[in-house]
């Protein structure tokens, strides 16, 4: 093969480049990179070698891109830090240097050698060294790749009803894009219908529902099926196939949002929690809603069930709703209202302003540690003060239990279906927390609202917009870039046993007549090139591009001898 | 009419919402006062919670 020698000498051998980045000090600081890059130049095939600080900042690319003309690179070596940041940033910078993305191979030598090896410089850079001699080994056998382009199915389907699944599927039919909108209830609506005022601007949650639901049901690009569940789905980014309770055949998607929401947290076991007496917010929100007043002295416990044991997660939006209910009750009943607290969240320009406005119309605030919680007895909650450092007897006709939003139960079904995570406690999760926070790692699904965290309704609709722009980017180009490390299946080699299409994770593989029998084919768009079939299969008619034999035999070579 | 679109600042929410844009298929142009972008997450060493780089 052209391109892919191994010895320097050699005419046709490939011409490799090695930049070694010093990461500021997380690199440099604990491995010296100065004799990296002088053992880096010993390496075959190694016709340049670079010291950069960061090799990702804009000096560093331009260096980088320079380095490949003026020496003619062929393949290029970053030790720097973790691919799945960067990577898209070298490939990009090879490309436009006129080098194929592919012919780009990344050591990280930040994870792997700096961080996991602070007390031992220099066992951290013979470390540095060994896997660089790999990279490059691995280097000189890469084979050049163009992406794979798919089409999508110019419709969206969302899940989930409540604001979040509205406003992403009103989004998404205000650009002409064509949405079935599933809701599981017989309404749509989801939390919002127990909903009395909301906050921070005390708007009626009846009004503005109406409105949403009347937008929804009159977008002409919007079909809305009630009373449906997803029972099952298959396919890939730009052609999933969905099937649905309530009708008999399946829809064709391009993409997918799951707006599914959280339900309340039935506070059973909390402070005496007893649906009468001892109620909880979201019952509260009922009471208000149905104009009912829970009675002149009002006792709220913050963080019932939540910040402790199972459910270690803060759940956001109980403060500020323990606020504005202390407000409401005191505005519109006169009622003596304790709101006893561990900590209170009031982030944002707003929500301080009604912490102080409640304080001013005399709702009484007392902190509690976490050792010593409140005492829900049967006429009283006994608290210790924490700043006051004394017992404080409060009477009570109602004890409120400001509660969390906790996961869906049908989370973990539709998780399945849909082959995307969910987090500790059962929340969706996102790809990447901050760097892609409504996308799922599978292609052409995404996620809003509080199917992912507990979220205010202002953050709901943020996300649900979000969400609804990162799907458009498919559905208005009708195309979809993917990976080309996929699955490579040898016909010849191939039985047809189907094994491979049994243990992919992604439904990548199917099983095709041929002239020859029954053989598997990679389906190019759903592979995401995780080898789970090349390890299975017991003919060896499976290896994966971009991880073919030979380059791994080379980097495992590498490893084990010194050169 | 070719669909042409502005952002004004080039932060992190500035070049999010271009790139959206631009997988879209829409020509966008970034604004930035600063001689590059990046704005103040370019400044950052490792950001929160995830300890990435931010750059």
């Amino acid at each position: 093969m052209k391109n892919s020698k191994r010895s320097s000498g050699d005419s046709t051998a490939p011409r490799i480049g090695v930049f070694v980045c010093n990461c500021g000090i997380n690199i440099a600081g604990f491995v010296d990179t100065k004799e990296v890059a002088e053992y880096a130049k010993t390496l075959p095939n190694v016709v340049f070698v670079r010291e950069n600080l960061y090799s990702c900042s804009e000096a560093g690319i331009r260096d980088i891109k320079q380095a490949i003309i003026e020496n003619k690179l062929e393949r290029v070596v970053v030790a720097a830090c973790t691919p799945r940041t960067h990577e898209p940033t070298f490939r990009a910078a090879c490309e436009e240097a006129g080098v194929n993305p592919y012919y780009f191979e990344f050591v990280n030598i930040r994870e792997h050698c700096s961080w996991v090896h602070k007390d031992s410089r220099d066992d951290a850079t013979e470390k540095a060294k060994d896997l660089i001699r790999m990279g490059v080994a691995r280097a000189a056998y890469l084979e050049p790749m163009e992406p794979i382009i798919g089409d999508v199915t110019k419709k969206a389907l969302v899940i989930g009803g409540g604001v979040s699944g509205m406003t992403a599927a009103l989004e998404l039919g205000s650009r002409g894009f064509d949405v079935v909108l599933v809701e599981k209830d017989k309404a749509l609506g989801g939390l919002l219908r127990a909903l009395d005022e909301i906050y921070p601007w005390g708007n009626k949650a009846s009004t503005y529902l109406k409105q949403l639901v009347e937008s929804t049901k009159t977008n002409t690009h919007i079909e809305v099926l009630t009373s449906t569940e997803v029972t099952d789905v298959t396919g890939y980014v730009g052609n999933y196939d969905v099937k649905l309770s309530t009708l008999e055949e399946p829809i064709r998607v391009g993409v997918i949002i799951v707006a599914t929401g959280a339900v309340p947290l039935v506070p059973e076991g909390a402070y005496g929690y007893d649906a009468r007496s001892k109620i909880s917010m979201y019952e509260l929100e009922v009471m208000l809603k149905q104009g009912k007043s829970p009675g002149k002295r009002v006792v709220m416990i913050g963080c019932a069930g939540v910040r402790s044991n199972e459910r270690l997660y803060c759940s956001r939006i109980c403060c500020m709703t323990a606020i504005k209910n202390a407000l409401l009750l005191r505005k519109r009943y006169k009622a003596q209202v304790t709101v006893l607290y561990r900590d209170l969240m009031c982030y944002g320009t707003r929500n301080e302003e009604i912490l102080a406005e409640a304080k001013k119309a005399g709702v009484r605030f007392i902190n509690f540690s976490d050792e010593e919680p409140p005492l829900v007895e049967k006429e009283a909650v006994k608290v210790k003060g924490a700043i006051l450092g004394r017992e404080i007897s409060l009477p009570y006709d109602k004890v409120v239990l400001t509660s969390a939003l906790s996961p869906a139960p049908t989370n973990e079904s539709l998780s399945r279906m849909l082959k995307v995570p969910l987090d500790e406690y059962g929340f969706f999760l996102e790809a990447h927390v901050k760097l892609r926070p409504l996308d799922f790692a599978t292609d052409g699904i995404f996620v809003c609202g509080t199917s992912r965290w507990p979220a205010t309704i202002t953050e709901c609709l943020e996300q649900s917009i979000g969400a609804a722009s990162r799907a458009s980017t498919f559905l208005a180009t009708g195309s979809a870039k993917v990976e080309p490390i996929v699955s490579v299946i040898d016909p010849e080699k191939c039985r047809g046993c189907g094994l491979c299409v049994a243990v992919c994770p992604y439904g990548g593989i199917e099983l095709v007549e041929t002239d020859q029998g029954i053989k598997a084919r990679t389906i190019e768009v759903a592979c995401k090139g995780c080898g789970t079939c090349g390890a299975t299969c017991y003919r060896g008619a499976i290896t994966m591009r971009h991880y073919t034999n030979e380059q791994l035999v080379a980097q495992i070579k590498a490893a084990f001898a010194k050169v | 009419m070719e669909p042409r679109a502005a952002v004004i600042g080039g932060g992190i929410g500035g070049i999010q919402a271009a790139l959206d844009l631009a997988e879209m298929g829409i020509e966008v142009l970034l604004v930035e006062k600063q001689p590059s972008i990046g704005g103040v997450m370019a400044q950052l060493d490792k950001t929160f919670p995830t300890n990435d780089c931010s750059i």
